[in-house]
């Protein structure tokens, strides 16, 4: 492959994952502590606000999963190679 | 490739298939095999519990009725109560495929057999299954519209304004687009780290990313069968963004 494709898909690869995790890292933080404000304010809501969380941590994460997405393409099924 | 005298320790390998030709289309036959194999097993659990019903459930009859009940809550509180039983069917069918091939592709130990290209591994790392999973999902809620309310279904992506038609149009495509990425990106992902991690270091520290891989392959079955019936439920009303999130 060309070496300079091969060079530029790296480091794309490489970007697309590791931007794409700041978003999701502040995103699932952020609502991590409010859920555990709530449960402190309220123990007895734990089991609903447990069960928001882990949806909200699965959209939340799915941003993260594209970039994944585009990075796998990228070093794996790369559309400019060859 | 890390390799002794006599064979491979290990092999790490992505994008090679087992083609397999039918009516000229070239299909990926481990999915296909894996596949297979996740439908038997669902079916062979559903005639073990649905055999000697008891009044008082125990036993595999137990576990069957608690994943209908909890599928049927999933439909209720997505769909609504009229008509949530109708998709309880659709639902359960999408919830227990992307469980059980998600936990059998990580549980299941696919490598002792050795088949001539690709691994066998979970159906839904393939990005054609979960494709189709999402297009069924698409679908499934155009059929609910269009069957409830015939050409009138066509309204909604005016409501409640015009200037938002190439946003609801959209929407149309990135429904099924994010549904597809989600769950493949979740189950490649975590065979990757796997396959990575068993390359380096083969014994007792992949186990505890196989536990992360398990419990966030099982919140993306969840996710997927609640967005397919959020989809599903908002195809009838009017448009309300943010329902999903104050449902659970």
């Amino acid at each position: 492959m060309n070496p300079l494709i091969a060079a530029a898909s790296v480091v794309g690869a490489g970007l697309s994952v590791g931007l794409a995790a700041i978003g999701s890292g502040v995103g699932q933080g952020t609502a991590a502590g409010y859920a555990v404000e709530g449960i402190a304010r309220q123990p007895e809501a734990e089991g609903k606000i447990r069960g928001a969380l882990l949806l909200s941590f699965a959209f939340i994460e799915s941003l993260t999963i594209y970039g994944l997405v585009v990075a796998l393409v990228l070093l794996f099924a790369n559309p400019f190679s060859g | 490739m890390i390799q002794t005298f006599f064979f491979n320790i290990n092999e790490l390998t992505v994008g090679q298939h087992w083609y397999w030709t039918i009516f000229g289309y070239e299909v990926h036959g481990q999915v296909l095999v894996t596949a297979w194999f996740v439908f038997a097993l669902i079916r062979i659990f559903s005639l073990a519990a649905n055999r000697d019903l008891k009044e008082t459930p125990d036993g595999l009859q137990n576990l069957a009725e608690f994943i209908t009940e909890f599928v049927r809550d999933i439909a209720k509180t997505q769909i609504g109560e009229d008509d949530h039983l109708t998709w309880v069917p659709f639902l359960g069918a999408i919830f227990l495929f992307i469980f059980v091939s998600n936990w059998s592709g990580a549980l299941l130990p696919w490598h002792i057999l050795e088949i001539p290209g690709g691994e066998l591994a979970a159906p839904t790392n393939d990005i054609n299954t979960t494709v189709a999973l999402a297009i069924l999902t698409s679908i499934a809620y155009f059929y609910r519209g269009l069957s409830k309310k015939g050409l009138g279904y066509f309204n909604r992506y005016v409501s409640p304004a015009a200037f938002l038609l190439p946003i609801n149009v959209l929407e149309d495509f990135t429904k099924p687009l994010s549904l597809s990425f989600r769950l493949f990106g979740n189950v490649l992902a975590d065979e990757l780290v796997v396959a990575v991690l068993v390359t380096l270091v083969p014994l007792f520290v992949p186990i505890p990313l196989i536990l992360l891989g398990l419990f966030t392959s099982a919140i993306q079955a969840l996710v997927f069968s609640t967005l397919a019936g959020a989809y599903i439920g908002e195809a009838v009303e009017e448009h309300h963004l943010l329902k999903v999130f104050f449902t659970i």
